[in-house]
């Protein structure tokens, strides 16, 4: 090894290490920030580490160099005003568009890689198998990704798309993968292989994507961003690149633990998720009712402000209903009311509020809520006992006491222990149903009073009503 | 097997494991920049595309050049941009008048 080598070795170990550090920076919100930016240097060192090995190795062709200053000036300014025009609310889809286009170019890799070795029957076993891994993992995401962001963005139906015989055409591609693979990897087949593995994988992750509900969209998330770490890590592989490795496996822990606290907050197992056609994605079902078991208390807007004014400690449960009504500058002008009155007042998010995992706390934060009020399923539960009033906005089903038992679509879910609250208010338009599709409890309990209102204006008339009595 | 691919194959055992040690201590108010700032790291891959260039000397190879290089940019820029812009919207306080307006219609 030269000295430029061991240079250029040492230089992608530290940007590896900043990568590691900046995520840990994320453990608190204080930190979180600065997190981010030691990740980024070391992203851009690796880069320029990069543009220095090819110039210092003459191997590159002036053409090749024009190609990829053009390629990579086109990307980062998309890049740039997509980052910079994105509403909070569509962050979801954002991150499932990036995630597609690094899925995308790990799959790029593979078949750079192999253009470049058309004589397959003398590499080895482990690049031809990553490749086939790499461009499989990579063609899927892309696709997949896609998928999921036309869906968050509303191009394509939420609610799942159910095709006839789906299942069989999954099996079929999937066998068509593993043998055109299996035969490259042999040695034999070549490009056709590859490509019919590529043909294979894209059309996977669109039918694989298509009939999964909207109301599920935060594991898919999370599980398509832990398959472009693996993509990303098995391009290091074919291309013997340590950065791409250690980059691709630490992104596919976080999109693996992340899909695991998410499938376990949606009380589904993965694969029933991924089996898809369950869920009805947003909608609500406007038709049904309560059940006829219990009655239903209503109350008038003054007489929910002047519940809250004189609390002295008020729990807030907001879901993605809050956050389609984009009615969380009013939650938090609301919340603000409260405390500069002197109530406590915090904000209990679930893990699935939202479609992806922390969706909320962004919403939240970019309405100025502190983050120290912003508390999660395991934070907050026992403090819902010495809580005066719960105010439940836009949330339903992670509320309903039904999951406690056994025997119902709920069952075993954690939930907000919201009924513990010496009182609840809840504001809803209808007695709709959530995603789960069954009544909740917690509306029929006497300690509930129903507000009914557009979650934007009902919040709005309590901020004017707690002024009212406040002043 | 080779020498390398023993090396290679224990970075990636040891970075899923330091991986899932660091992830599991991410709280879950941050889940969203996390991914979001996990998305920005896999952007990684711009290295192995711009390793490609170096093989790049057919106009196929140009073109798959020119896709894989926009996309990872995209995947590096957009990732920590966006990232960066949710971080700093947490904040311990409220803070003062004229960013409450940010948003508000």
């Amino acid at each position: 090894m030269t000295a430029f080598d061991t240079a250029i070795h040492l230089a992608y170990l530290a940007s590896a290490v900043c990568f590691v550090l900046g995520l840990h920076q994320m453990n608190t919100p204080a930190t979180a920030r600065r997190g981010n930016q030691v990740s980024a240097a070391g992203m851009a060192a690796a880069l320029a580490v990069t543009a220095v090995v090819l110039v210092h190795d003459h191997i590159i062709t002036g053409v090749a160099v024009t190609v990829l200053a053009v390629g990579l000036a086109v990307g980062a300014v998309a890049g740039l005003i997509t980052a910079q025009r994105v509403r909070m609310t569509s962050m979801p889809q954002l991150v499932s568009l990036f995630n597609a286009v690094g899925g995308g170019a790990a799959a790029l890799i593979a078949v750079g890689d192999a253009l470049h070795h058309p004589d397959l029957g003398t590499l080895p076993l482990h690049i031809t198998l990553t490749t086939v891994l790499d461009l499989f993992i990579g063609a899927l995401t892309f696709t997949g990704s896609l998928v999921a962001a036309g869906k968050l963005a509303g191009r394509i139906p939420g609610r799942p798309l159910t095709i006839r015989g789906a299942r069989a055409v999954n099996l079929g591609l999937v066998a068509l993968a593993i043998t055109a693979g299996g035969v490259y990897v042999s040695g034999r087949g070549g490009i056709l292989m590859l490509s019919a593995v590529t043909i294979a994988a894209l059309v996977l992750g669109v039918v694989l994507t298509l009939p999964i509900g909207g109301a599920d969209m935060p594991v898919v998330i999370s599980l398509l961003n832990a398959f472009t770490g693996t993509a990303v890590a098995m391009a290091g592989f074919v291309i013997d690149s340590s950065p791409l490795i250690i980059a691709g496996a630490l992104v596919g822990a976080a999109g693996t633990i992340l899909t695991k606290l998410m499938a376990d907050a949606m009380n589904r197992p993965l694969v029933s998720i991924i089996a898809g056609g369950f869920g009805t994605g947003d909608e609500q079902h406007p038709h049904s009712a309560l059940a006829s078991t219990g009655t239903v208390r209503e109350i008038a807007i003054d007489d929910a402000a002047l519940q809250l004014a004189y609390a002295s400690k008020v729990i807030i449960v907001p879901g993605y209903g809050l956050a389609a009504a984009q009615a969380q500058h009013e939650l938090v002008a609301l919340v603000q009311a409260l405390t500069e009155h002197g109530v406590e007042v915090s904000y209990a998010i679930h893990p699935v509020a939202g479609r992806m995992p922390g969706h909320m706390n962004v919403l939240l934060a970019e309405a100025n809520a502190p983050y120290p009020q912003l508390k999660d399923l395991e934070e907050v539960n026992p403090e819902f006992a010495r809580t005066d009033v719960a105010l439940v906005v836009g949330a339903n089903d992670v509320t309903n006491p039904a999951a406690r038992r056994a025997g119902n679509p709920v069952s075993g879910m954690p939930i907000l222990d919201v009924d513990h609250a010496r009182s609840v208010i809840v504001i809803k338009r209808s007695l709709g149903h959530g995603y789960a599709g069954i009544d909740n409890e917690l509306y029929t309990d006497p300690k509930t009073a129903m507000l009914f209102s557009d979650a934007k204006a009902g919040l709005a008339a309590l901020v004017a009503g707690v002024h009212a009595y406040v002043a | 097997m080779t020498v390398l691919l023993i090396a290679d194959i224990t970075i990636f055992v040891l970075s899923l494991l330091v991986g899932f040690e660091v992830i599991t201590k991410v709280p879950a108010t941050l889940h969203t920049p996390l991914m979001s700032g996990a998305n920005a790291i896999h952007g990684v891959v711009t290295v192995g595309v711009m390793f490609l260039a170096a093989y790049a000397t057919t106009p196929l190879g140009y073109v798959l050049l020119l896709v894989a290089a926009a996309f990872g940019a995209m995947n590096v820029v957009g990732g920590y941009v966006v990232t960066d812009r949710m971080l700093a919207m947490f904040r311990a306080r409220n803070a003062p008048g004229p960013q409450r307006k940010a948003g508000q219609p």
